[in-house]
């Protein structure tokens, strides 16, 4: 009699439980999810730097990874920079011509490529790219066994697929972003010449007066950091696959997410690090 | 449920050396190569190996059995270092290899070979570049080294006759030939032990019986001992000098092919009489 009543009226939990419930599932819960996302990719990135100063030095990968990167990315990179660099001019005289002042366009674009398209852009269509790539390759080889297939022959897998593709995109970054800011100027300075009759040498005297080296270093850093989050983001999920075709495909879909994701969100801190550190002149 | 205990434990091995006393499996052993004693491993709530006990002879043919998701592939990896125990022991020639650090490990694992069930062919690569990756990453060895080896290996497999197969690339090449390179790749550092990772899965009967003559004449050959993870049992009874069933995480049955035939465990009857290797009793009586 007595257990079937208690069956049926299950102990009060007291408020004090509930409340410590609460806080578990709305506080702690989230904050051991978000540490262990954190803490996975940290993990990771960390044994992927240890294993660059451990021999063997395989050269040969980190160059394969840098064409795959660097070279393949290049005809993507022209064409989105070109354009961009393009838009940015057609926006800023818009906006300039307010008050009469378009020939500050060659500052502005100068300024905004070198510090933000060009980084952020370049991170993105990287991303797009190569991230993509290094999801599948991984998540594929980890569904045909070959990642287990490395491990039989006492080949860290980590130090074979995750260093160089690592290292080669953080390095290859800044170089591609500076490829974006040339391609980018010479879109902006044929729009602003040809379409819009910017007089050329208030452009070429604006821009180079404005821009620094300061906001090509600015740029350069940024791409640095973008490299090393979009790589990362990317390996991590390709080698953590388990499953099929589909979860290759969701592996895929979420380096593209994470890596698109950290690169705009590190992009915000990072250029208010910098403005602290080095502020404008005016 | 309790499961009957293994009905064949393997006897002392006969003319083997006197160990350190306390523990006969420290010692090499002339008959048995791999002992595996209460070996545990759960992934989560999953407990998949719950206290394996095993032996494998050494220069022959075993074959582990057993149902889909039975934990032979786990058990297969545990051999060979790529997972680690949650408890128990494994001794490779009368060494505990479960403490080994992962420089001990890289070195053991140079007496291993191991064909993966889909072969796991690098795709990036080649034939001779997949054949020749173990010497490539162990050995400073000459290009014309390297090349000898691959060459002895693709003769020996029968796999020269194919035209240009040296440049081919993973996806040319068949599924009975993917095998044969998974078993090259395997074999050309000289393994003393060979781990088959169900090597018939996906094959039609005629690749079928071709695969398991490659793994016989292997054995044959290159005197190494075999170990096949495998649920055909055609395929068993028709290589396998020793046959052990994983069944609920546990080896139920052990012995040589006459044993595991006459067996009476029901795991295993039900096994051999499904696959039609013998008439089910009740249409025997019938």
């Amino acid at each position: 009699m007595t257990s079937s009543s208690s069956a049926e009226n299950p102990p009060e939990v007291s408020n004090v439980e509930r409340r410590l419930r609460g806080l578990l599932e709305h506080v702690v819960v989230p904050i051991t999810v978000i540490l262990s996302y954190f803490g996975d990719r940290a993990i990771m990135l960390g044994k992927a730097l240890a294993a660059l100063f451990r021999p063997p030095f395989r050269l040969r990968l980190f160059l394969d990874q840098m064409e795959f990167v660097g070279v393949g990315s290049l005809p993507i990179i022209a064409l989105v920079g070109f354009f961009s660099g393009a838009v940015s001019a057609q926006q800023a005289i818009t906006a300039l011509r307010i008050f009469n002042q378009e020939r500050f366009v060659g500052a502005t674009v100068g300024i905004s490529l070198a510090q933000e398209l060009a980084p952020v852009f370049t991170g993105l269509m990287i991303t797009a790219r190569a991230g993509s790539g290094m999801a599948t390759e991984l998540g594929s080889m980890r569904i045909t066994e070959q990642i287990d297939a490395l491990s039989t022959f006492a080949v860290d897998p980590i130090q074979y697929l995750v260093t160089p593709r690592v290292v080669a995109t953080t390095l290859i970054m800044p170089i591609m972003g500076m490829v974006f800011n040339i391609v980018g100027l010479l879109g902006a300075y044929l729009f602003s010449i040809f379409f819009e009759h910017i007089d050329l040498g208030q452009f070429t005297e604006q821009f180079t007066f404005w821009t620094d080296p300061k906001d090509y270093i600015i740029g350069g850093v940024k791409a640095l950091v973008f490299g090393l989050t979009l790589s990362v983001a990317a390996c991590y999920q390709g080698f953590n696959v388990r499953g099929g075709a589909k979860e290759v495909g969701l592996a895929t879909t979420r380096a593209v997410v994470a890596g698109s994701v950290s690169i705009l969100v590190s992009d915000y801190f990072l250029i208010d690090a910098f403005h602290i550190l080095w502020p404008s002149k005016s | 449920m309790n499961q009957p205990p293994a009905e064949t434990s393997p006897p002392p091995a006969p003319g083997a050396a006197p160990g350190p006393p306390g523990n006969p499996l420290a010692q090499k052993d002339e008959r048995w190569q791999i002992r595996v004693r209460g070996l545990n491993k759960s992934f989560g709530v999953q407990h998949v190996l719950r206290g394996i006990d095993l032996d494998i002879e050494r220069g022959r043919t075993n074959i582990i059995i057993g149902g889909s998701g039975q934990g032979k592939s786990v058990m297969m990896k545990h051999l060979m270092g790529l997972l680690h125990p949650d408890s128990g022991q494994i001794w490779v020639d009368g060494v505990d290899v479960v403490p080994f650090s992962d420089k001990e490990m890289g070195k053991l694992r140079r007496k291993f070979g191991m064909v993966f069930q889909y072969a796991a062919l690098f795709d990036s690569m080649n034939v001779v570049e997949n054949i020749a990756f173990p010497l490539i990453e162990r050995y400073k060895l000459s290009r014309d080294e390297i090349m000898e080896r691959v060459r002895d290996l693709l003769r020996r497999l029968d796999l020269a006759k194919v035209d240009g197969i040296e440049k081919k690339i993973p996806p040319e090449l068949s599924g009975g030939q993917r095998k044969r390179v998974g078993l090259a790749r395997a074999l050309i550092d000289r393994p003393e032990i060979l781990l088959y990772d169900e090597p018939t899965t996906g094959l039609d009967p005629v690749a079928t019986k071709n695969v398991d003559e490659m793994i016989r004449q292997t054995a044959d050959d290159f005197g190494v001992t075999s170990v096949v993870i495998s649920h055909d049992m055609a395929s068993t009874f028709r290589i396998g000098d020793r046959i052990s069933m994983l069944h609920d995480g546990k080896i139920v049955v052990s012995g040589g092919r006459e044993e595991v035939l006459a067996s009476r465990h029901p795991a295993l009857r039900e096994f051999i009489e499904t696959s039609g290797l013998v008439a089910r009793e009740g249409n025997a009586q019938a």
